[in-house]
């Protein structure tokens, strides 16, 4: 297993030499449950106007350190600010200026899509028109549904009606819990063209996703998983911080393939990666042309051996 | 045979590892059993009742002693011949009331008959007519015996049986008030707490938390449509007891509806308690069916006369907050009762409206856990 | 290898007036893994279901493993494997528990049983948690698990909806190399996914679109179809196209 990396803040965030300030600052957060330990001395900062990504699978701890975020947990340990107000102090505050999407949407599944929009509206003492130009893109979309039940909406627009809810009163700040979760590819394409639209209004975005790809579409990423940061950088940076040299290989038989190859002394790891595997060898020392050879002996045809730029899964992987 | 065999194994274990459903195998059976075997009893014990004695004869004086003596009476008040009857019942302190008329040993020994007369305290038919029956029967036996010593002339004596409040005994003037509170305590307070444990079940409570709401608006704003709904609920019970089976209301209307707004506000109070400890929608329908409707209809007073249960259950029912609506009801409605007699009772549910509504508001999370 | 396991002929599910399925016409065969892909409320569970004797179509023929769907659907039940995402074993039994009530239901005997049994635990790794409750297990054993239950009676074909959702990177490759394995073995597999690259691991995928296939090839000959470099344009360009 790999070792320990020590969690790098990025120095060279755009943002940063911009000075815009910390939106989120996260200090020594711990918070368990009965014997699991949910979150496990989490510190990181996000900075005004950036899109942040939580990167991980079930049981990471996302969810956990939203819900503290978000002032409805209290944690075992440590320290959180929203724009500067603590989360356990402050809360009222914190909960006029941030919007929120929790896991499942949480819409009202009996009330149209016009009555949701408008109760989010009146609970954050607004209306639907004094902000209507923020959501006006999304709510376009969905638009001529709005005398529909939200509960018999489709995943994509369930989706922007709760992005929609959570915008309704210009927040500062938006907490997206998987948002994309459970979602068709397109629509989670244009989810994040959405939230890109959004972080240029100079909204704050922190989002929780398990799917790996979309790792790149944020500003910065913190990799996590059982509970504690992997790693935080720019997905830039933490593909050019990927130590191993990666191998992407691919033959006409691609079961036997995975099969031989971890049958070869030589490979350290070797996965799947849709079309091709990925793999490295014993100490990075392996040449493509000795993989190429022991491939071809085992009478592989099709079989290509090509360096390969890692990805963000890989990179996670590499550090699990 | 063997897929059906392995099916059954596994409901076995299933059964057997989860203590909720062994609670209700095993516990809940024993728990209705006792209640049943204890509650429904038909007989009397210690009934207070009120003896009005104008002769003070020995005759009045052993058959009044006889009927104390019988282990179903007590003497609530001796009464004298200026208190006024009506009075007496209302104050809820006797259920029935034994009178012998003057010179009632002369009358008997020189005409062969006399007159007692026993006047109970309808509005619940089913202990007045106990009451009667057994005093009818106590003091006939007295007759008897007597007979059988004196051997003169037919004695008689007349027992004549007034029903107070409830002339035909009709049973309807006691379910009603009954029906209309364990009716409003059930929507109430089912409402209620189902309404708050669906949000947190479908996980929009999440997101009404972390908005600017305060948790009063919240609960207000879940108990008011309740409110109104029940309103109309007990109006239209009133309305369908007075006019489709004749229930009398003989006491103030609108004390009878502001009694009933109590209730209700006391009920949906219940209803939030409920749901701050309720997690989801079936924990908070098991204990409003099991925590409020079992007990309202066995220990409330409802059908069964709370004065024949033991000790301990009594002690339950009043903890039950039907039981003393009931009795507020029925002095409204049936003995024309003004708030100066029920007063005690009204406190009692607006203590019990308070209370509840001060734990729900000190429970009510403002955050998830 | 052209032995035909799943038979679909002009398949249509309809609910009141909606068409969830539109005439629908595949083959599905032995020893393939089969993607059957498409957007949240395309119409693949509805058809899923069909195939495995859960729900009945409106019309159409269905056959599966050699059996009628509208006729014969125990005998369906019998050869067919299922795991879901939203469930696969009783938390609240043990390991050797589930083994052996699903044993009972498709009719293993006890010596059967237990020599599978041994297998399976060996080949996940988990011989010392034989009686611990599932419930108690991590999330990457359960999944695993669960595909290893699905397929303890060698059915002819498993039904995985969904397997892999919100399990980390490695484990669900480790899940992959399970589908292989069984692949190996002889059993067809019809799995839907979410994760396009899993897409690639199929022999031949279909993509759903609004009640109807859309596509039904090689993911190689779709990327040349819709000069895609993987199966994600693939998939985007299609849904786009039917906008």
């Amino acid at each position: 297993m790999p070792t320990e990396k020590p969690i790098q803040y990025s120095k060279s965030s755009p943002l940063l030499m911009r000075g815009m300030g910390e939106a989120i600052s996260i200090q020594h957060i711990s918070k368990s449950y009965k014997d699991v330990q949910a979150v496990c001395d989490i510190s990181f900062e996000v900075q005004k106007g950036e899109l942040f990504g939580l990167i991980g699978p079930d049981g990471a701890g996302k969810t956990t350190l939203m819900r503290i975020l978000m002032t409805l947990l209290i944690q075992d340990q440590g320290k959180a600010t929203m724009n500067g107000f603590d989360v356990i102090k402050d809360y009222k505050k914190i909960r006029n200026i941030v919007g929120y999407m929790p896991g499942r949407f949480s819409l009202y599944q009996d009330l149209t899509v016009e009555e949701n929009l408008n109760f989010f509206a009146t609970v954050f003492k607004t209306t639907v028109s004094e902000n209507y130009e923020l959501i006006r893109d999304i709510y376009i979309q969905i638009e001529p549904f709005k005398k529909r039940l939200a509960g018999k909406l489709s995943g994509g627009m369930k989706q922007k009606l709760a992005l929609s809810c959570a915008l309704i009163h210009k927040p500062e700040i938006l907490v997206l819990d998987e948002p994309t979760t459970g979602v068709d590819a397109v629509s989670r394409k244009e989810f994040w063209e959405m939230l890109k639209k959004l972080q240029q209004k100079g909204i704050t975005i922190l989002v929780s996703t398990p799917y790996m790809d979309e790792a790149t579409l944020c500003n910065r990423v913190a990799l996590m998983q059982k509970g504690k940061v992997l790693n935080i950088d720019t997905p830039r940076k933490l593909v050019e911080n990927y130590s191993r040299k990666l191998y992407a290989i691919k033959s006409k038989e691609m079961h036997r393939l995975i099969l031989d190859l971890r049958s070869y002394d030589k490979t350290d790891t070797a996965y799947a990666f849709g079309e091709y595997l990925h793999v490295t060898g014993k100490n990075d020392e392996v040449e493509a042309s000795e993989f190429e050879n022991f491939l071809l002996k085992k009478k592989h045809t099709g079989l290509q051996v090509l360096d390969n730029e890692p990805g963000i899964e890989d990179v996670f992987m590499d550090l699990m | 045979m063997k897929q059906f065999l392995g099916f059954l194994r596994k409901e076995f274990l299933h059964i057997f590892r989860d203590p909720r459903t062994m609670i209700i195998i095993f516990g809940i059976p024993v728990v209705q059993l006792m209640l049943f075997g204890k509650v429904i009893s038909t007989d009397i014990q210690n009934a207070k009742i009120a003896i009005l004695d104008q002769s003070h004869d020995n005759t009045t004086r052993e058959i009044s002693s006889k009927l104390l003596s019988s282990g179903y009476f007590v003497l609530g008040q001796e009464l004298l011949p200026g208190d006024n009857v009506e009075d007496v019942f209302r104050q809820g302190k006797v259920k029935m009331i034994v009178t012998f008329g003057p010179e009632f040993e002369h009358n008997l020994e020189r005409d062969g008959k006399a007159d007692v007369q026993l006047l109970a305290d309808a509005s619940d038919p089913n202990t007045a007519r106990i009451l009667t029956n057994y005093a009818s029967g106590i003091i006939n036996d007295y007759v008897k015996k007597e007979k059988l010593q004196n051997i003169q002339l037919p004695d008689q004596i007349n027992v004549e049986v007034r029903m107070l409040y409830n002339e035909g005994l009709k049973s309807v003037y006691m379910f009603v008030p009954g029906i209309m509170a364990m009716i409003l305590m059930l929507i109430s307070a089912m409402m209620t707490s189902i309404s708050i444990s669906k949000e947190k079940e479908m996980g929009t409570m999440e997101v009404l938390l972390a908005s600017p709401l305060k948790p009063i608006q919240i609960v207000l704003g879940k108990v008011t449509p309740y409110l109104l709904l029940s309103f109309i609920n007990a109006l239209t019970i009133i309305l369908l007891g007075v006019f489709v089976f004749g229930v009398p209301i003989k006491g103030s209307f609108l004390l009878l509806m502001g009694e009933a707004f109590l209730f209700i506000l006391m009920a949906l109070s219940l209803g939030i308690l409920i749901s701050t400890v309720a997690p989801n929608q079936m924990v908070a329908m098991f204990i409003s069916l099991l925590g409020l409707m079992l007990p309202t209809i066995l220990l409330s007073g409802f059908i069964f006369p709370i004065q024949n249960m033991p000790l301990p259950l009594r002690i339950v029912s009043n903890i039950l907050p039907p039981r003393w609506f009931i009795v507020i009801i029925r002095n409204i409605m049936l003995k024309g009762t003004g708030i100066q007699y029920i007063w005690k009772e009204t406190m009692v549910l607006i203590f019990m409206a308070f209370t509840f509504i001060a734990l729900s508001i000190k429970n009510f999370k403002i955050r998830l856990e | 290898m052209n032995e035909k396991v799943i038979e679909v002929h002009n398949l249509v599910k309809k609910f009141g007036s909606f068409v969830a399925n539109d005439h629908l016409n595949f083959d599905v065969y032995k020893g393939e893994i089969f993607g059957f892909l498409g957007a949240n409320g395309a119409g693949k569970t509805t058809a899923m279901k069909i195939l495995c004797g859960l729900s009945s179509p409106t019309s159409g023929e269905v056959k599966v493993a050699g059996f009628d769907i509208y006729k014969e659907t125990e005998k369906v039940k019998r050869n067919i494997g299922y795991m879901s995402q939203k469930f696969s074993l009783y938390e609240d039994l043990t390991i050797a528990e589930n083994i052996r009530f699903f044993s009972g239901i498709y009719g293993i005997s006890p010596k059967d049983r237990k020599a599978k049994q041994e297998i399976l635990l060996k080949n996940l790794d988990i011989e010392s948690a034989k009686d611990s409750l599932v419930g108690s297990l991590p999330l990457g054993w359960k999944q695993k698990l669960a595909f290893s239950v699905a397929i303890f009676h060698d059915p002819k074909i498993v039904f995985l909806d969904e397997p892999t959702g919100g399990v980390d990177p490695i484990t669900r490759r480790k899940f992959w190399d399970l589908i292989y394995e069984a692949s190996d073995r002889g059993i067809t597999v019809f799995v839907t996914t979410h994760y396009m690259d899993e897409a690639e691991y199929c022999n031949r995928v279909s993509i759903m679109n609004e009640g109807r296939i859309e596509a039904l090839d090689t993911t190689e000959n779709l990327k040349k179809q819709y000069v895609a470099k993987n199966m994600d344009e693939v998939f985007l360009k299609i849904a786009r196209n039917t906008e």
